[in-house]
C-alpha cells in the first residue's frame, strides 16, 4: 500500500511538472509576450523597443531556462543597464548587494508577482481560494446528500414510478449544463420579467456576506449538473445489489422492506458512488469557473478567467498549479478509498 | 399590429384545459409513488396456468390512471402543435406561428418515424430503438434539431428574418412584438422577441442550430478516430506503448478544460499557428485509420487492395489538405508559412474560428475515447475468437480492427451519443466564454452569453438558446438511454 502510494504521488508530481511546463510554453509564446510587453510599457512600443522590454526582463531566454527560474532551480536573471543599475528578477531595485538572492521559485515559496492585480501571487490566489472553498463546500453538501438519496430511492425498487420520475430527473439534470440552468434561474427566480425575485442574480457580496438571498443560485446551479451523474451512478449500484442473493435471503426471512434498504443494501450500495464523488470534483472545478462568472462570484473560478483573458502568466502558472494538484489529490483519494471501502481489492 | 399571445385565441378555450390536465397528471404521480412506498409495489398474482400477472389494487389503478392522464397531457400539448400548423400565428399565438414555420420539421419527423417503425424488424439496432419510450422520445428530440438545423442552415427554410440584419425599434422586444414598419412580404411579428442588437431571436436560434449540427457530431466523430486508432494499439499490445499513450491522456484529463480552452484559443495563440499544427495532427488519424482498416483487410488481395486504397486515400486526402489548408498554406504566421494546397484545387476553406473551435474539442475529447476503447481492447482480447484469429495467423492489425472493434460497437455506439450530447456542452461552454467563434455567430453558447448580460430584464433573448440546448442534450441522453437498453437485450 506504502508503496502504491509512493509510486501514484511519483505519477502525480511527474503530471504536475508536465502540465505546468505546457501552461508556461504557451503563455510565454512570443505573441503573448509582445501583448504583455505593450500592456505593461506602451501599446505604441516598436518592436525594437519591445524586444528590449523582454530582454531586460529576461522573458527572451531559453524556455527551459525560464521555466528552472520559475521553479526556483535556476538563478534568476539580473540585468545590469547602461546607467549601471542593477535590476533582478529576486530583489528589489534598491535592494543593497549582499542581500540579493539568486534563486526565487515556487521551491523557494516565491509564487511571483500578477502584473494584473498588482499583488502578490500567492496572496491572491489564497483569497479566491478560500471564496471558492466555501462555495465549494455549501455545494457539497447540498449536491452529495441530495444524490445518494435520489439515486437510493430510485434504485431501490427498479422500474417503478418512483424510479421513472428520479430517474428522469436525474438525466435532466446530467443534460443541463450550469450556464443553461444558471441562466434559466436568474430569469425564473431573480428577473423582473417572472416577477418573482426571491433571490439576487448576482453574488457577489456572498464572498464576504453569503445569505440564502444571495448564495441559493449559484449553489443549486453547480449542485444540480453534477447531482445527476452520482444518482445515476447510486441508482446502477443500488439496483445491482437489491438483486443479489442475500437481500433475497432477509426478504424471505420476512425482514421488512425498510430493514432491507436501511441497514442490509445501503452500505454495499455507497461503495461505488464514493469513487465517483471523488472523481466529480475536478468536474465542479469546471462548473465552477462558468457558475462565478455568471453569478459575479469572484472566487477562483473568476480568477482563472481574469489571468487567462489578460496572459497574466505567474497568476495563471498558481492557478493551473493549483487545479492540477486538486484533481490529481481527488484521483488519488479515490483510489485509496475504493481500495479501502472494498474487500475485493488488494493491491501487491 | 396587436402584440401576439402565447397560445392565442385557441388558448382561450385549451390553456385552462392544459392547465387542469397537468396539474391532475403532477396529482396522480403523487399518489401512485406514495401507493408504491406504503403497498410495496405492485402485487404479483400467479395465475392458473403459471403465468404471472400483477393485481390492480390502489397502486395497479393509480399506475393505470397515470399513464392515461399523461397521454391526455400530450394530447392537448399535440392539439397545440397541429391547429398552430393549421391556422398559424393568427389563431394560436407565438406557438401557432412557431409551429407552422416547422412544418418541414413536422413532416421530415413524421415520415422518419412511420417508415422506421414499418421496417423496424429489418433495422438492427437502429430498429430496437423504436421499441422502447425513452429511446424514440430521445430520437424524436435529435431528430427534430437535426432536421431544423439542416433546413434553416442549408435550404434557409424555418427562419422568418436574417439572422444578422437589424430592425430599429426591435432591440430588446417581448416575444411576439409585430415588426417595426413590416413591409409587404415580411414575416410581421418577431416570434421569439429581439435581442439586445434588434435581431431575431427565432431565427438565430435555428441558424445556430445548423452550427451546433454541423460541428458537434463531425468533432465527436474525429475524436472517436484519433481515440480508436490509438486505443486499441494500446490495449492489445500493453506494454510500454499502453504506458506512454496512457500517461498522455492522463495528462489531457488532469487539466481544466475552460484553463485548455482559454490557453488553445485566444487570438495570440492562433497567431503562433499552434491550432493548425494541431488540425494537421489530428486530423491525419482518420486518413490512417481508413488505410489500415482496408490494408488489413485486403492485403492478401493486391488486385483489389491496391486499387482501393488509391481511391480512398487518394479521396480522402485531397478532404484532408483542402481541411488543413487555408490561403495555398497550411501554417502561416507573420515570419513564416507552410504551404499546402494552392487555392485552385483546394476543396473548400474552413475559417479560423471554426477550424481552432474543431480542433480544441476534438483534442479534449480523444483521451476520454482513449480510455474506453483500450478498456474495452483489454477485456476482448482475452476472448476465444482473438485467440482463433491468432492461430489462424491473422495480422495484429486485422484483429484488432475486424475482430475487436466490431464486438466493442455497442459501448462504443452509446458512448458516441453521450459524447456528442458532451460536445455540445462544450462548444456551448466555449461560446459563452466568448471563446473561438466570432461575436455575431447564432450557435447557442455565444447567444447565451450576449443575452446573460440583460437577464434580469429581458431574459428571452438568452433562455430560447439555453432552452435548445438543453432539449438537444436530453435528446441524446435518452438516446443514449435508449440504445443502451436495447443492445443489453440481446
Amino acid at each position: 500500500m506504502g508503496l502504491f502510494i509512493l509510486r501514484r504521488l511519483g505519477v502525480m508530481l511527474l503530471t504536475a511538472l508536465c502540465l505546468t511546463f505546457l501552461v508556461f510554453f504557451l503563455t510565454n509564446l512570443y505573441p503573448n509576450l509582445e501583448k504583455l510587453a505593450k500592456t505593461q510599457g506602451n501599446f505604441r512600443m516598436s518592436d525594437e523597443a519591445v524586444s528590449s522590454w523582454l530582454g531586460n526582463r529576461g522573458y527572451l531566454d531559453n524556455t527551459f531556462i525560464k521555466y528552472g527560474r520559475w521553479l526556483g532551480v535556476a538563478p534568476g536573471w539580473v540585468t545590469e543597464s547602461a546607467e549601471g543599475v542593477v535590476t533582478g528578477q529576486c530583489f528589489a531595485e534598491d535592494a543593497p548587494e549582499g542581500e540579493r538572492p539568486t534563486f526565487c521559485g515556487i521551491l523557494q515559496g516565491d509564487w511571483g508577482y500578477s502584473l494584473v492585480f498588482k499583488d502578490e501571487v500567492s496572496s491572491i490566489v489564497a483569497v479566491r481560494l478560500a471564496a471558492t472553498g466555501k462555495l465549494m463546500g455549501f455545494v457539497l453538501l447540498v449536491m452529495v446528500p441530495m444524490a445518494l438519496l435520489v439515486g437510493v430511492l430510485a434504485g431501490m425498487r427498479e422500474g417503478s414510478g418512483l424510479d421513472r420520475s428520479l430517474s428522469t430527473f436525474s438525466i435532466t439534470t446530467t443534460a443541463t449544463p450550469e450556464y443553461v440552468s444558471g441562466v434559466i434561474f436568474i430569469a425564473v427566480f431573480a428577473s423582473s420579467a417572472f416577477g418573482l425575485k426571491w433571490f439576487k442574480g448576482s453574488a457577489t457580496q456572498a464572498v464576504e456576506n453569503a445569505t440564502f438571498e444571495n448564495f441559493t443560485l449559484p449553489v443549486i446551479t453547480i449542485a444540480l449538473y453534477g447531482m445527476g451523474y452520482i444518482a445515476r451512478m447510486t441508482r446502477a449500484s443500488m439496483t445491482e445489489v437489491m438483486t443479489a442473493q442475500y437481500i433475497r435471503t432477509a426478504r424471505l426471512k420476512g425482514v421488512s422492506f425498510g430493514n432491507i434498504v436501511m441497514k442490509h443494501a445501503l452500505r454495499n450500495a455507497l461503495i461505488a458512488p464514493f469513487t465517483v464523488i471523488m472523481l466529480q470534483i475536478p468536474w465542479l472545478l469546471n462548473g465552477v469557473v462558468i457558475v462565478e462568472t455568471l453569478f459575479n462570484y469572484k472566487g477562483f473560478g473568476w480568477l482563472l478567467v481574469q489571468a487567462a483573458s489578460n496572459n497574466d502568466i505567474e497568476l495563471l502558472l498558481a492557478v493551473s498549479v493549483v487545479s492540477v494538484v486538486v484533481v490529481l489529490i481527488t484521483q488519488l483519494i479515490s483510489d485509496i478509498g475504493y481500495v479501502f471501502l472494498n474487500p475485493r481489492i488488494r493491491i501487491s | 399590429m396587436e402584440p401576439l399571445t402565447w397560445t392565442g385565441s385557441l388558448g382561450i378555450i385549451l390553456d385552462p384545459i392544459l392547465y387542469a390536465v397537468a396539474a391532475i397528471f403532477v396529482i396522480a404521480l403523487a399518489v401512485q409513488i406514495v401507493l408504491g412506498i406504503a403497498s410495496g409495489g405492485a402485487r404479483v398474482v400467479t395465475n392458473p396456468d403459471g403465468t404471472l400477472s400483477s393485481a390492480g389494487g390502489p397502486y395497479g389503478m393509480s399506475t393505470a390512471a397515470t399513464k392515461w392522464i399523461g397521454l391526455a397531457l400530450v394530447l392537448v400539448v399535440l392539439t397545440y402543435i397541429v391547429m398552430g400548423a393549421i391556422t398559424g400565428p393568427g389563431m394560436v399565438g407565438i406557438i401557432g406561428g412557431m409551429s407552422q414555420q416547422l412544418i418541414p420539421v413536422w413532416i421530415a419527423l413524421v415520415v422518419t418515424f412511420v417508415v422506421s417503425i414499418k421496417f423496424k424488424r429489418k433495422l438492427g439496432l437502429y430498429g430496437k430503438l423504436f421499441d422502447s419510450t425513452v429511446g424514440m422520445i430521445g430520437f424524436a428530440l435529435v431528430m427534430f434539431w437535426i432536421f431544423a438545423g439542416v433546413m434553416a442552415g442549408v435550404f434557409d427554410m424555418i427562419v422568418t428574418h436574417d439572422s444578422l440584419s437589424q430592425v430599429s425599434g426591435m432591440k430588446n422586444k417581448l416575444p411576439g412584438t409585430p415588426l417595426n414598419g413590416a413591409e409587404e412580404g415580411e414575416y410581421a411579428w418577431y416570434l421569439l422577441g429581439g435581442d439586445n442588437l434588434a435581431r431575431d431571436v427565432f431565427s438565430r436560434l435555428f441558424k445556430g442550430a445548423w452550427v451546433v449540427v454541423q460541428i458537434a457530431p463531425l468533432a465527436t466523430l474525429f475524436a472517436f478516430m484519433v481515440g480508436i486508432t490509438l486505443g486499441l494499439p494500446a490495449g492489445y499490445y500493453g506494454g510500454r506503448l499502453d504506458t506512454i499513450l496512457s500517461f498522455m491522456a492522463n495528462l489531457i484529463l488532469a487539466f481544466p478544460v475552460i484553463l485548455l480552452f482559454y490557453l488553445l484559443v485566444t487570438p495570440e495563440i492562433v497567431a503562433t499557428g499552434i491550432p493548425n499544427y494541431m488540425a494537421t495532427v489530428l486530423f491525419v488519424f482518420p486518413l490512417v485509420f481508413l488505410g489500415v482498416l482496408l490494408n488489413s483487410r485486403f492485403y492478401t488481395q493486391p488486385s483489389v487492395r491496391t486499387p482501393l486504397l488509391i481511391v480512398v486515400l487518394g479521396i480522402t486526402g485531397w478532404i484532408y489538405l483542402s481541411l488543413i489548408s487555408t490561403d495555398g498554406a497550411i501554417v502561416s504566421t507573420p515570419t513564416y508559412a507552410i504551404p499546402g494546397l494552392p487555392n485552385a484545387i483546394d476543396l473548400f476553406n474552413i475559417e479560423a474560428g471554426i477550424l481552432v473551435v474543431f480542433v480544441s474539442v476534438v483534442f479534449v475529447n480523444a483521451p476520454t475515447v482513449f480510455r474506453i476503447v483500450r478498456g474495452l481492447a483489454l477485456d476482448i482480447k482475452t476472448r476465444d475468437y482473438v485467440a482463433a484469429a491468432q492461430t489462424r495467423g491473422e495480422g495484429p492489425w486485422y484483429i484488432m480492427l475486424w475482430e475487436i472493434l466490431p464486438n466493442a460497437r455497442g459501448p462504443l455506439i452509446v458512448d458516441f451519443c453521450l459524447r456528442i450530447g458532451y460536445t455540445t456542452i462544450l462548444l456551448g461552454t466555449l461560446g459563452f466564454f466568448g471563446l473561438g467563434l466570432e461575436s455575431e455567430s447564432p450557435d447557442w453558447g455565444t447567444t447565451i452569453n450576449a443575452g446573460r448580460r440583460l437577464l434580469s430584464i429581458y431574459p428571452h433573448a438568452a433562455i430560447a438558446p439555453a432552452l435548445s440546448l438543453l432539449t438537444l442534450v436530453l435528446g441524446l441522453n435518452l438516446l443514449a438511454d435508449g440504445l443502451r437498453e436495447e443492445s443489453l437485450k440481446d
